[in-house]
């Protein structure tokens, strides 16, 4: 039987540039290789690290006699929601308390990214083509996100490479200059890719913007706890703009903080201006999951749903994530000392410790990570970011070294 | 660089308005309720100790509890105790998954399986499955981008597929005065639609009839969908989309139940395939299923799964990891492979011993006016009794029994202790009594 070629025009897609990394790095047989590229946290010994208190609930999970696989609703596991809303937004946040926020459990922050974008291109009031203003450069995924749903990417000045900091006039240029009513994505801490986020002066004065203009706040919370290694410290920029009342969502992800990664466990909450509007909302969002998952998987629900709800198992996740924030932090400073003090590399090197959360710019340009990757077996994106969550005590220094060469040119 | 200049149009200042930043969402109107979860909503809210919830398709023991599969809790243990991690699993799944449930639907001796023809991606179950597909061909598919569903289908079909970018037509699947298949009607239907059109049928269990054609007319329809019986198929007349959610749930042997979709593989067609192990493995929630596409060599299966990756990404980037685990776990194992089949084979029996007391109750015992084989005859988890829509309504309200407005009925929610109330109801609703 000759089989024909159904699909003989389609072309062969590039493949996705982050885990098209690792498969190289899988596949390299350099004893000294690093993989500073997916941001999925690593311990110590670069093993990817199950929380404890993931392992705890887990056993109980299974030893719950009460407990099946049954459908979850559209929206997810309620107990999930709510603890998950609760989180970001504080327990004594008004939106909470007056019933304003609806939160749908989704496939953890890109199927929040996918669900909200979706919400938006269907029934945000657009004042003009529908646009999101994304900060340059931003996480690779939201351009794909956004423009399959029908929204056009305009990148908003974020990143200076001059100082290798925020460029915070060009943003505030950017959101006083956009057409009122904008749609704006912001990371709510830890930005992805360049761990630069704004301070809490400069938030306020981006709320300040935001409300002159009517924009509305397209919240990206990937890293919760992740950044200062406070949960609470980490929620400033979306508690601040939803006690001012800038009309916003907010995209949550505990793939990072939960270390839940392959689980798939997120939440959309798209915060109303009265609970009677919030129900309306809800039931659009259900009409959009239903047709695309059903519902969502329950498993990763079930989880955080006992680590969030239980007060034991919350404090031991607070722990758990300081560890991991930590370690972090541990190894910005080890690099920042060896750069500067040990192997005195040219250049500043302030942003290793001044960036937030998992990744950093190193500042690098695409020809030096290159070389990095073609003669030092390191494994980052061509835009020079790096996770901090792969270096480790044991390769710290081949990776500090491998830099300064990169520098100097003498690889 | 950036552009969101303002335009130079005066805009009616309603921004400036206090309020105005709060009422964002003023306009959004109330979505329609689902009309299937909402009968598990009315239930739930009815205090009538001798209820029943014949609504959902979700398999029920002799209790009317949910039935966690005995050797779905040895895989989960088995995982517990292996202490895997958490990471992402690639944009496609779980590659052991995806190989085995591809062998499980195709068969061993699949020729696109053994040839590595086979592209694939784990999906969010069933209807993740049939979103890919549905968005894969509205992209891809090179023919006419309108897809036919028998009348009626699952009714989450539709609103799927015309959101992927698909047009829906219908073609005449039930006859409602025999309650079997209209096939006179189906024939015509897919002769008539247009050339290189996209035909969605149900491999098995057809959900909501119950309804499913013998293999003889499985292989009429095989032989409308290709141009001629000619060995070739490069001029397709329709291409096939399989939705797969019921193996093993129809007759009890999942072999058997995979005839149409492997028969159709054999006679040549390319075919798309959408799996679900919601109900075989008693998995819902977990969220686990396949969709796969035959290609015609490795080389275009590789074009096909990048592209499948592209359509992924930005919806989920990857799917979710535990229930996958079970289920490979399960597949990779023979012991606990046979022990899985063995369960299947349990719930589908016992829907087939409700369906021939439900038979007998109506035809012997109550003299129900009306015929009643469909009962015995209708196949899987779902029974199109026959019921009108206000027989339907007055079912739910006066006697708590609760099944969609269509007269479908979900066997699995019968059992030994609630099927005679149950068929003294549907007696008292057919005689116009209750």
């Amino acid at each position: 039987m000759v089989a024909v070629c159904q699909w003989k025009q389609i072309p062969l897609a590039p493949p996705d540039s982050i885990f098209h990394l690792t498969v190289a790095y899988k596949a390299d047989p350099s004893l000294q290789k690093i993989n500073v590229g997916v941001g999925a946290y690593r311990d110590e010994d670069n093993k990817p690290w199950v929380l404890p208190v993931v392992k705890k609930a887990t056993g109980i999970l299974l030893n719950d006699p009460t407990l099946d696989h049954e459908y979850l609703s559209v929206t997810g596991l309620p107990e999930f929601g709510s603890a998950a809303a609760k989180l970001i937004l504080g327990s004594n946040s008004h939106a909470l308390a007056e019933s304003r926020v609806v939160s749908v459990q989704t496939i953890s922050g890109t199927g929040a990214n996918h669900l909200g974008a979706l919400f938006l291109s269907r029934f945000y009031q657009w004042n003009g083509p529908p646009v999101v203003g994304l900060s340059n450069p931003t996480w690779s995924n939201h351009d794909a996100i956004f423009k399959n749903v029908g929204i056009t990417p305009v990148d908003y000045p974020y990143y200076n490479p001059a100082t290798i900091g925020l460029d915070y006039n060009g943003f505030l240029a950017a959101l006083r200059n956009a057409v009122p009513r904008s749609v704006f994505l912001l990371h709510a801490c830890a930005h992805n890719p360049t761990g630069v986020d704004p301070t809490k002066k400069q938030w306020t004065a981006i709320a300040d913007v935001m409300l002159e203009k009517g924009h509305y706040a397209f919240f990206d919370c990937a890293y919760q706890g992740f950044a200062s290694g406070d949960l609470d410290q980490d929620a400033f920029a979306v508690r601040y703009f939803v006690e001012r009342k800038v009309p916003l969502l907010i995209c949550q992800s505990f793939s990072k903080n939960a270390g839940l990664y392959g689980e798939r466990i997120g939440a959309l909450h798209v915060v109303s201006s009265t609970a009677e509007e919030g129900a309306r909302v809800d039931s659009q969002l259900s009409v959009l999951q239903r047709s695309e998952i059903g519902n969502p998987p329950s498993h990763g629900a079930r989880l955080v749903s006992l680590i969030l709800n239980d007060p034991d198992l919350f404090e031991e996740w607070n722990r758990d994530i300081k560890t991991m924030a930590q370690r972090i932090i541990a190894m910005r400073q080890e690099l920042y000392h060896l750069l500067t003090k040990e192997l005195k590399t040219p250049g500043s090197w302030e942003h290793i410790i001044n960036q937030i959360g998992m990744f950093s710019f190193t500042g690098i340009n695409p020809s030096q990570c290159q070389v990095l990757l073609a003669k030092a077996h390191i494994y980052l994106p061509t835009n020079g970011r790096i996770s901090m969550a792969g270096l480790n005590s044991k390769n710290i220094r081949y990776f500090a070294e491998s830099l300064d060469k990169a520098v100097r040119g003498t690889l | 660089m950036y552009s969101l200049r303002s335009s130079g149009r005066s805009l009616a200042p309603c921004w400036r308005l206090p309020s105005r930043s709060l009422s964002i969402w003023n306009h959004v109107p109330a979505g329609p309720p689902d009309p299937i979860l909402g009968i598990t909503e009315a239930f739930k809210a009815d205090k009538d100790p001798r209820k029943i919830n014949l609504g959902v398709g979700a398999y029920r023991d002799e209790n009317g509890k949910p039935y966690v599969l005995p050797s779905v809790k040895a895989a989960e243990d088995r995982i517990y105790n292996a202490k895997a991690d958490k990471e992402y699993l690639p944009i496609t799944g779980l590659g052991e998954l995806n190989k085995l449930a591809a062998k499980l639907a195709y068969g061993a001796e699949s020729a696109p399986l053994l040839e590595g023809r086979i592209a694939s991606t784990q999906s969010i179950s069933g209807t993740g499955a049939l979103r890919i597909g549905g968005a894969f061909l509205a992209r891809h598919y090179p023919g006419v981008k309108t897809i036919y569903l028998p009348v009626p289908s699952w009714g989450n079909h539709t609103p799927l597929f015309r959101d992927s970018g698909l047009e829906v037509k219908g073609y005449r699947y039930l006859d409602k005065k025999t309650i079997g298949l209209d096939f006179a009607g189906l024939k015509e239907d897919l002769a008539a639609a247009p050339e290189k059109s996209i035909v969605l049928l149900h491999a098995c269990a057809h959900n909501p009839t119950g309804v499913d054609p013998t293999p003889e007319q499985w292989a009429e329809i095989s032989d409308i969908v290709k141009v001629s019986i000619q060995v070739s198929v490069s001029n397709a007349r329709l291409f096939p989309f399989f939705d797969f959610a019921y193996q093993g749930f129809a007759s009890g042997d999942t072999t058997r139940d995979a005839f149409a979709l492997r028969y159709f593989v054999s006679q040549g067609h390319n075919i798309a395939l959408a799996q679900s192990f919601a109900k075989n493995m008693g998995l819902y929630g977990e969220r686990v299923g396949l969709f796969s596409v035959t290609t015609s060599s490795p080389e275009e299966k590789a074009r096909v799964d990048s592209q499948i990756k592209i359509l992924v990404r930005p919806l989920y980037s990857n799917p979710p990891l535990h229930g996958a685990r079970i289920a490979s776990t399960i597949l990779a194992d023979s012991l606990l492979s046979a022990q899985w089949e063995k369960e299947v084979k349990g719930m589908a029996d016992r829907i087939i011993s409700m369906r021939n007391e439900l038979y007998n109750h109506l035809t012997h015992d109550l003299k129900t006016p009306g015929e009643w084989g469909h009962i015995k005859s209708q196949i899987g988890m779902f029974s199109f009794t026959g019921l009108t829509t206000p027989q339907a309504k007055a079912l739910g309200e006066k006697a708590h029994i609760y099944m969609t407005s269509e007269g479908r009925i979900s066997m699995a929610g019968l059992n030994s202790h609630n099927i005679k109330y149950f068929a003294d109801s549907v007696d008292a609703a057919v005689r116009g009594t209750l």
